[in-house]
């Protein structure tokens, strides 16, 4: 399986839609989507991982990375997953407490800081 | 002797190969269900790892993954050629206190990638039994898992 992306817009927020596997060989795509979509002034992202198959280190790297760049221009990147199986490798490096992590989408978009 | 193993150039596109053969292999070992997904995960780090060790200290050597089936327990040990510098360096994750101001250049420069020994960090926090050793050929990686006894009576 390999690595699905998708964006639309929400109001004021970009969701992206992933799928398949994030790993040390796709994780370079979602980075260059996150970096595409910054550059093009969408700085509120909303990154969907409930069809997110598998997601190892590297793919936290992009996520990190996306968030830092998104930061950069005030801007935030909330994450959808109610995937045990992924929530869990948030829950070991200590990023939940880094990464909003909403249980869908709309939750997701009606949340505010 | 090792039940299967594997040998592949150091390219991330194996990765995902090498993480489906150790899942097949544990599941015929008797691997419980519940530790497979963890298991993925781990095999997945250290197999990445080791791509990016070669990658960058000598691409033409294969990366070795050996899974052993023993009676009760299951082994998968992932060598690679480089040194253990990467791998004793506790990560350091500074998130929260590296927010960037709005107005440097410094979004096109960070790095995405987090620090090096992070992928081992995440394998110690999976596996509770991991052992990461290194000589002058390379490093290995050896994690082990409980596994059923297929051939044990009264185990089907």
């Amino acid at each position: 399986m390999d690595l699905s992306l998708s964006t639309r817009t929400e109001g004021d927020r970009t969701v992206v839609t992933v799928g398949g596997e994030i790993d040390v060989y796709t994780a370079p795509k979602l980075r260059e989507q996150l970096i595409d979509l910054v550059s093009s002034g969408k700085y509120n992202l909303v990154v969907d991982m409930e069809s997110v198959d598998f997601l190892d280190s590297t793919g936290l790297g992009v996520l990190v990375g996306g968030l830092k760049r998104v930061r950069a221009h005030e801007g935030s990147l909330r994450l959808v997953c109610t995937q045990e199986r992924i929530l869990k490798i948030f829950r070991i490096t200590g990023l939940t407490k880094v990464f909003p992590i909403h249980a869908s989408v709309d939750e997701a978009l009606a949340a505010t800081d | 002797m090792p039940t299967v193993e594997v040998s592949f150039t150091a390219l991330p596109a194996h990765v995902r190969t090498a993480r489906l053969v150790a899942l097949a292999v544990a599941r015929r070992a008797g691997v419980d269900e519940q530790i497979l997904d963890e298991l993925r995960l781990a095999v997945g780090e250290a197999c990445s790892r080791a791509v990016n060790v070669h990658q960058s200290k000598s691409p033409a050597d294969a990366v070795v993954m050996r899974l052993t089936d023993e009676q009760d327990r299951f082994t998968v040990e992932v060598i690679d050629c480089g040194p253990l510098e990467d791998a004793v360096a506790e990560p350091d994750i500074d998130l929260e206190g590296n927010a960037l101001s709005a107005d440097g250049d410094t979004a096109e420069s960070l790095p995405d990638l987090l620090p090096p020994g992070f992928g081992l960090a995440v394998i110690s926090g999976l596996v509770e039994d991991v052992s990461v050793t290194s000589d002058v050929d390379g490093t290995h990686v050896r994690m082990t898992w409980p596994a059923v006894d297929v051939l044990a009576p009264g185990s089907h």
